[in-house]
């Protein structure tokens, strides 16, 4: 279990201080799809770099499997927003990179490597560079660089945001796959009602306002089953994400 | 390949048609001035092959390995130290007041008190360009640095790397487009600082032999010099765009 306890986050501006966390928490069980919903700014990111240890909580703690955070772990990748990719790097060297930072040698990571680029459907534009990439194939190779370290633990920061309808429901439909086939602990951050209700194991929304809220936690049994975007369920759930994340927009007004 | 050799082939020919504008507004220049002071293309080709075998060819050496070697000592000192200033605040902190009063003085006044301290030899020429050349890819490295973007580093922290690793893969080939553009810019800096350098108190060198070559009245031959004096300065910037093609391929592409 993923266990976020009494958690403090805040920052120092213009001598006030800004709190985004204030004794925060949260549980994530094993094999979870957690999801994480909210308007632009409302500190889903930053619980994403508290949870990958490159953020250091300035209260409380955090475990993972029962071993505190420390600074990055192994185990956890973290795909950020645009992708996080290495201009200068092609397609090969991006995915590979991982493995190359733990000194693996050439001759261990190469058939891995290859293999995760044919599976990802990347084998034709191994040696381009990112800037030649469409947004689709940019965000598979980060998926294929987080996948190859093995992760116990997947956070994705907005992956999706930046691809048209299309590209989008078919890399939804793989982030899928690839969470039921590994039964891989995922935390995603999205802006998307429709992504969270199709990706999400439990969907917590959150909202603006120092510190951050949690204003709603929907649980999804159904979610991956065949056809389920189609479903009367999926539908509901949608609304009901909605209705908490307007009913929030509106207590902000009125405030 | 057959792109990048079609690329190359096409900036082949750009060279040469405008060494051949060059040639031709030049050979006018002669003709309407006819002052014996500048000689026509013609003759001041002549005396290079003439002289090339004689010490011409010594003389272009040395001005060479005096402009390479100080660039790439130059190179050596001032990338990591740019790489080093612009990641590490509490060193920049601590360096950065010293290379903003030194670097707008202009280093070539040191002149004579380098060569009192190095003497007439290599030593005083290498060590004055150096000195130039290094504050420029310093300061070029050091702003290149402070412009990758934190979630660049945070995307190879997260994948695990630690703190040399990020400027193994995050820091040198991010600044290392701009570090080549400076290095492309101080190549002719550096020629100059040679040319005055080699100029006075020296009996080696493009410069010196520019030099004794027009107090002997012998404008073919200082000629012979100048255009040495150009081949070396388009050599150089050839060599750079070479490594800049290698190095920074991923800069050049167009994206779909």
């Amino acid at each position: 279990m993923i266990e976020v306890s009494h958690c403090d986050l805040s920052y120092n501006q213009a001598k006030s201080q800004v709190k985004v966390y204030d004794n925060f928490n949260l549980k994530i069980e094993q094999g979870e799809s957690l999801v994480l919903i909210g308007p632009s700014g409302c500190g889903k990111s930053t619980l994403l770099y508290l949870l990958s240890g490159l953020m250091p909580p300035t209260g409380g703690e955090i475990q993972i499997w029962g071993e505190p955070v420390k600074g990055t772990r192994q185990k956890t990748a973290f795909i950020l927003q645009e992708y996080g990719l290495f201009p200068w790097l092609n397609v090969e060297q991006n995915v590979s990179l991982g493995l190359r930072v733990r000194h693996m040698t050439k001759g261990k990571y190469q058939l891995l490597v290859e293999d995760m680029i044919q599976k990802m459907g990347l084998g034709e534009v191994k040696h381009n560079f990112p800037s030649q990439l469409s947004g689709g194939q940019r965000q598979r190779v980060a998926l294929a660089r987080a996948l190859t370290l093995q992760p116990d633990l997947l956070l994705m920061d907005e992956p999706l945001s930046a691809l048209d309808a299309l590209t989008r429901e078919r890399l939804q439909t793989l982030l899928l796959e690839i969470w039921q086939e590994q039964k891989l602990t995922t935390v995603l951050v999205t802006h998307s009602i429709e992504e969270a209700v199709f990706l999400g194991s439990r969907i917590l929304v959150l909202l603006d306002g120092r510190p951050t809220q949690v204003v709603g936690e929907i649980l999804n049994p159904l979610v991956g089953q065949r056809g389920y975007r189609q479903t009367e369920e999926f539908f509901q759930k949608t609304s009901y994400v909605r209705s908490l994340l307007e009913r929030g927009g509106l207590d902000e007004s009125a405030k | 390949m057959n792109l990048r050799s079609r690329i190359f082939r096409g900036k082949f020919w750009g060279y040469l048609g405008a060494a051949l504008f060059l040639v031709v507004l030049w050979q006018y220049a002669a003709w309407s001035l006819k002052n014996p002071l500048l000689p026509t293309p013609k003759a001041a080709i002549l005396a290079t092959a003439r002289l090339f075998e004689a010490d011409l060819g010594r003389h272009f050496w040395v001005s060479t390995y005096r402009v390479v070697l100080s660039t790439l000592t130059a190179l050596l000192v001032g990338l990591p130290l740019g790489l080093i200033m612009g990641f590490e605040r509490s060193i920049d902190r601590f360096l950065a007041p010293l290379v903003y009063i030194t670097y707008p003085i202009p280093k070539i006044v040191f002149l004579p008190l380098i060569l009192l301290f190095l003497g007439l030899g290599d030593a005083s020429k290498i060590f004055l360009i150096t000195f130039i050349v290094f504050f420029q890819i310093l300061v070029t490295t050091r702003d290149a640095v402070r412009r990758v973007q934190s979630e660049t580093i945070s995307s190879l922290r997260s994948l695990g790397g630690n703190r040399a690793q990020v400027y193994r893969y995050v820091l040198l080939p991010a600044s290392l487009p701009d570090v080549l553009t400076s290095l492309r810019l101080s190549m002719g800096t550096a020629i100059a600082v040679l040319f005055f350098a080699e100029s006075f108190a020296t009996t080696e060198g493009l410069g010196y032999f520019i030099m004794d070559s027009w107090s002997r009245a012998a404008p073919d031959e200082m000629f012979a010099g100048i255009i040495m004096m150009a081949l070396l300065g388009v050599g150089l910037f050839i060599v750079v765009d070479f490594f800049d093609n290698i190095l920074c391929r991923w800069q050049h592409l167009k994206g779909n």
